[in-house]
């Protein structure tokens, strides 16, 4: 049985890691350009200076696929247990 | 559970199977590249996230003008999918953003109003699994201001200057990019018409189950 306190000291916990994160975010945000004096063609530039795009697009369908997988067997372990108590409260009540 | 649903379920399973094969053919979009390719679950995850906020408002005042437990149901049932479609539009959202814009996320008009709605969402649950009698009239009341932030939503980006495109791109995109999105879109509206089913079923069997504990008493 989840509690109030359950999801409160979850909710506080969320926060937590939300502030935690955003400062990190902040901290990796690119900053602002330098004025630039002539063009630099790209080879020239570190790789580890582009961002590529296959981990971001990865980890968006993941986060789709285990978010959907999660709330369906949620959603039936619910469904299963609340029809296991109907049955077991009906059979009860024939006994008697 | 209805006849419809088994193979409407298998049906989902199959479009949600197919997709990724339709998007990895899609053709890349000319200044985004590769991560455009999100698009195609952000964008449909983004519109059930706002239809299922439409469905438990509508449930809501159907409710709170004389309906009866059935739409109160409903609106429970919906404003779980809110919660469930929103977050998985506010976490594919920026990281598409990240590569795309530079950001992870920008406190724009149609991005705080979605965090808005998904918090008002979340409140509704958090007031009908803990606040006692009554809560039921709250909730509804909470889902009419989820469902008044909708429209706001959609058409900020029209109205404000945002780093969001306007609303005319999805009406025009090619059909080499449309059949992809809009294969994607009816899998996720037919995944919410069958966790809203389902997730109503649970609320019915545990009226079911109240019935019979006061019959025990």
């Amino acid at each position: 049985m989840i509690t109030f306190r359950r999801v409160v000291s979850g909710l506080l916990l969320l926060a937590v890691v939300c502030a935690a994160s955003t400062a990190g975010v902040q901290a990796s945000q690119p900053s602002e350009p330098e004025q630039l004096s002539e063009f630099v063609p790209i080879e020239d530039l570190p790789p580890q200076e582009e961002l590529p795009a296959a981990p971001l697009l990865i980890a968006a369908y993941a986060f789709v696929w285990v978010a959907l997988f999660a709330y369906v067997v949620s959603l039936s372990r619910r469904l299963g247990s609340v029809a296991a108590d109907v049955q077991r409260l009906e059979r009860e009540v024939k006994k008697r | 559970m209805s006849k419809w649903f088994f193979p409407a379920s298998v049906a989902c399973a199959l479009m949600f199977a197919v997709s990724p094969i339709l998007i990895a053919n899609a053709p890349f979009e000319s200044t985004m590249g590769l991560v455009q390719k999100i698009s195609y679950y952000h964008m449909p995850s983004a519109w059930i996230f706002l239809i299922a906020a439409v469905v438990c408002g509508v449930a809501s005042v159907r409710y709170l003008f004389g309906g009866g437990a059935r739409h109160d149901r409903v609106a429970w049932a919906a404003a779980e999918l809110v919660v469930l479609f929103g977050a998985m539009a506010l976490v594919t959202g920026p990281l598409w953003a990240r590569k795309a814009w530079g950001v992870w996320w920008q406190w724009d008009v149609r991005l705080t109003a979605s965090l808005m709605g998904w918090m008002v969402a979340v409140a509704y649950i958090l007031v009908r699994k803990y606040g006692g009698p009554g809560s039921d009239k709250l909730g509804a009341g909470l889902a009419l201001f989820g469902m008044a932030n909708v429209p706001f939503v959609y058409v900020s980006v029209n109205y404000w200057r945002t780093i969001h495109p306007k609303t005319t791109v999805v009406p025009t995109l090619p059909l080499s990019m449309g059949i992809p999105f809009w294969f994607s879109f009816a899998a996720f509206l037919l995944l919410f018409i069958l966790l809203l089913r389902m997730r109503v079923r649970l609320e019915e069997q545990r009226a079911e189950l109240d019935a019979v504990y006061l019959s025990l008493e």
